[in-house]
This record gives C-alpha cells, structure tokens and sequence, in this order.
C-alpha cells in the first residue's frame, strides 16, 4: 500500500478513512414520479449522464481507496442499459452490489443478467401495501408489476429486501405493509419514514404525519417483531422532525460515504448539492482519490471546526456530529448551525412548528392530497426553477 | 458440552459475504446495505467456515495454527453467536 501512501498535511494524512460506501446515482431519468423523492428538485438541469467508461473508471478508482460496499441507484438505475457491465465491473472489483430500484424494467432477462454480472442484492421500493395508494403516490399503474418483481427476485436466489417509504398518507398503513412483505417472504423490510430533502421537502407540510400515527406505526412494528422474531427484519428509520436529538447523518461528512450524481458530481451526502458555498468537484476532471481526501467539499464538514453553538461546547458532538448539515441549511437558512430537530437548538420552534401544523392538518382532514402534493417529473423541476413564470413548463 | 454440535459443518450465511479488506487491514463480513468489520480472531474463525470442514476441523486447525490448545469452547461460543447474528448457517 506504500504507493498510495498519502502526503503529508493531506487528509488521508489526518487519520481520515477511506470512503466505505459508494453511491452511483447514475441516472436521473425514472418511471415513478414519487412525492417524497429525495432528488433534487431541478435535476432536470443535470448535465449528461457520464458514459460506461467514466462509470467504470470511478469504480476502479473508488475500489483502490477502499470503498467496497456500493450502491446502484437513480433515478431508476434500470433505465441505464450499461448496468450490467457496470455490475459487472463492480463484482470483479470485490464490491458488495446493492441495486436500489422501483422494479421498473426489471425483466427475467434482465434479472438472470445482473445476478451473472453479480449484483448481491436486490432493494424493491413499494408505496404502499395497496395498489389505489401505491400507484397514486407514484403517479403509475405499478402495484402489480412489483409484486411481479418482487417473485423474480425471491426466485432468483436473492434476499428479498423491501423499502417503504412512510408519511401521512400510508403510515396508517403499516400493519397490511408487514402483513404484505410477510407474504412476499422479506427478510428485510425497510419502514423509512420520509426524510425531508428535494422533492419530499417541497411536498413536506402534506406529507408529515401526526404524532399520533407514528405511535401507532411504531406501535404495530413492535407486535410484529415479537410475533415474526428473526425471519424477518424490520429497519423503522425515525421520522427525525419527532425527536429532540438529531441523527448522525454520513457519521459525519467526508467519514465515510462518497455519493455521484449521473452528471459526475460528488456529493458528501445525497443532498449535499443544495449546500450553499461548497465548490463540487466531478469525476470528468478530478481523480476519487483527490476529490475525497483534498477537494474542499469533502473537507468542508470534516473534523468539528465548523461548528458553532450550541454544537462547539455539546457533549454530545462526537455522537451526532451536529445532525444533518442540510436540514440546518433547509430549516435555518445557514449550514453551520445545529441541526434544528435537536431541541438544543435555538431554532428547535421551526421542526415543531411543522409538527403542529401536520398535527392540525391531520386532524381537519387537510385539504384534498390531489391539491396539495407536487410529483417528480421533468415539466414539474423545469417549472420550479427561478425566474420560471408560473404555468411554463407544467401541465 | 453444550453449543454447536462438533460435526456439523458451519458457513457463511446466504447472502452475506466474508472477505478481506487491505484498506481496513481486517476481515469484514458485507450483507445488504450493511458491513461489519470483524477482529483478528473473529476473522481467523469465520474464514474457515466454508461448508466443508466441519467445526470439530476448524478446531483443531486454528489450534495448530497459532500453537495453542484448548481452544474449542472459545470457538464455539463465537460460532453460536455468530448463528444468533444469522453471519453462519449449519450444514450436515
């Protein structure tokens, strides 16, 4: 490893790790249109997707410097007709595949070719255990093909791992949700409560649901578990606005998670692009290694530097690190602060003032979700662009 | 004794997956979404687990390899643990 001994001053040099876990978001195009996508909203102004040969060289690179598991993601990653050579790639590398998909696209040709390239394991995302829900929330006719998907996977050898997204609108819904993953034979389900970035940020104060229902949700998933024990394992990501300590998002940026956009810009977080004041490097003209160890957007968030009070003088800032960078910006206008789910902060009002309002909401009964709800699409992300006059580009 | 029957044969559980890793100078065991970096003796313990050998086997042989004796119930404490973790499964 002395050729790849880092300089002195450098990064690598500072005792960081190497990036453990890639992301390849290598398209933004997809089928679904889901509400509480977290992409960002104008990815209808990405540039074009990096070609196979950028793919793979990233791979190689990412792989020199340690990173071994790997996510294949989107946008529908499916609608990349090079991803079985990049899986490919990926396995002879020693990668752990993860592919994480809508099961649009995912054909028995498709499926045989992938497990021959050597994808490990198959994430389906369903949006709910009914077809009316699922297929509203997605803005498809796509319930039944998943469960299509979901056969194929199981038949084909893999572990079947199910990822639901919760908000109002299903999470009244997770006792048929685990009844529904029950029968398809999951071994993992995925009850992840929406995360507010990108899409599921603009759609937020219709999304988020009362508190009432989560505790009932958490409440279901806790009969279920005593009652399936170890065949099946239940992840309920917690919806962060309800707590008064923030999540240890990335362990920190630039710990140990690289993430790429289909353009060939890094990220040290899915979301990171709406940071304000971070310069993103991109692969078309920057090594991994330099990006992840010397480029300043992976140093920005390293260490406790940036940090102010009440995060500087907390206890707690080796756990959580702050929380999440992106929610400080989205919530407080300014990425150093605390993250505001943290009822340290002196900005905690704004999360629980949004839990009021869904708490009211839920309670009226809310206006029509059809009025209320923005869909991913490309006509949608060209419309919410600045200086778009309204009623250009969507419709 | 109790624990794990000697003559069974432990391995790797369906999908998951042990190997090396020079960046991390360890052992790590990869499953969907998740890794766990593995000590030196949990290491040396799961990389024998192939389907093949069976426990009694593996025994004796890290026994041989690091000189030492009396190392069976250790292992088999690690292996039944490693079972309830779901990283091993039993074959006959």
């Amino acid at each position: 490893m002395n050729a790849s001994a880092p300089s002195a001053g450098s990064a690598a040099a500072r005792g960081v790790g190497p990036p453990l876990w890639l992301l390849l978001e290598l398209t933004y195009r997809c089928p679904l249109h889901c509400v509480f996508c977290y992409n960002p909203t104008d990815f209808a102004t990405t540039a074009a997707e990096l070609p196979t040969a950028e793919w793979l060289r990233v791979l190689r690179e990412a792989r020199a410097l340690g990173a071994v598991q790997l996510g294949l993601s989107g946008g529908e990653p499916l609608a990349r007709e090079d991803l079985e050579e990049i899986a490919a790639e990926a396995h002879r590398l020693g990668f752990y595949i993860n592919l994480i998909t809508s099961g649009v696209g995912l054909s028995e040709a498709r499926i045989t070719a992938l497990k021959s390239a050597g994808v490990d394991h198959i994430q389906l995302s369903f949006q709910d255990s009914t077809r009316e829900m699922n297929d509203f929330l997605s803005s498809t006719r796509t319930f039944d093909l998943k469960a299509k998907v979901a056969e194929l996977i199981r038949a084909h050898g893999y572990p079947m791992v199910l990822n639901v997204v919760l908000h109002r609108y299903n999470i009244d819904h997770v006792a048929e949700i685990l009844a529904m993953a029950e029968r398809m034979g999951a071994q993992y389900v995925e009850l992840a409560n929406t995360q507010y970035y990108g899409w599921a940020w603009l759609n937020r104060d219709a999304l988020l649901p009362s508190r009432a229902q989560l505790r009932r949700a958490e409440e279901v998933t806790r009969a279920f578990r005593e009652r399936v024990g170890e065949r099946m394992k239940i992840y309920f990501v917690v919806p962060d606005y309800f707590e008064t300590r923030p999540k240890p998002c990335m362990s920190g940026l630039g710990s140990v998670f690289l993430a790429l956009t289909p353009d060939g810009t890094a990220l040290p977080c899915h979301a990171a692009r709406m940071l304000p004041g971070l310069s993103l490097p991109n692969v078309r003209a920057m090594s991994v290694r330099e990006i992840w160890y010397d480029s300043q957007a992976f140093n920005r968030f390293r260490g406790q530097g940036w940090m102010k009070e009440p995060c500087v003088s907390c206890p707690e800032r080796d756990k959580d690190f702050g929380g999440c960078r992106c929610q400080a910006y989205l919530l407080t206008g300014d990425a150093d602060n605390a993250d505001p789910v943290c009822d340290l902060s002196p900005h905690h009002h704004l999360v629980t003032a949004a839990v009021a309002r869904a708490e009211a909401a839920v309670h009226s009964g809310g206006p029509a979700r059809e009025h209320v709800l923005r869909f991913r699409d490309h006509r949608t992300s060209i419309a919410l662009l600045p200086g778009v006059p309204p009623g250009h580009g969507s419709g | 004794m109790s624990g794990v029957d000697g003559r069974l044969k432990p391995a790797i559980a369906h999908g998951m997956r042990l190997q090396w890793e020079e960046a991390q100078a360890a052992h790590v065991l990869l499953y969907p979404e998740g890794m766990v970096k593995l000590n030196g003796t949990a290491g040396a313990i799961l990389s024998r687990c192939d389907g093949v050998r069976c426990l009694d086997e593996i025994v004796a042989e890290l026994e041989r390899t690091y000189g030492a004796s009396g190392l069976a119930a250790d292992v088999n404490a690690f292996v039944t643990y490693a079972l309830e973790k779901q990283w091993l499964e039993l074959r006959p």
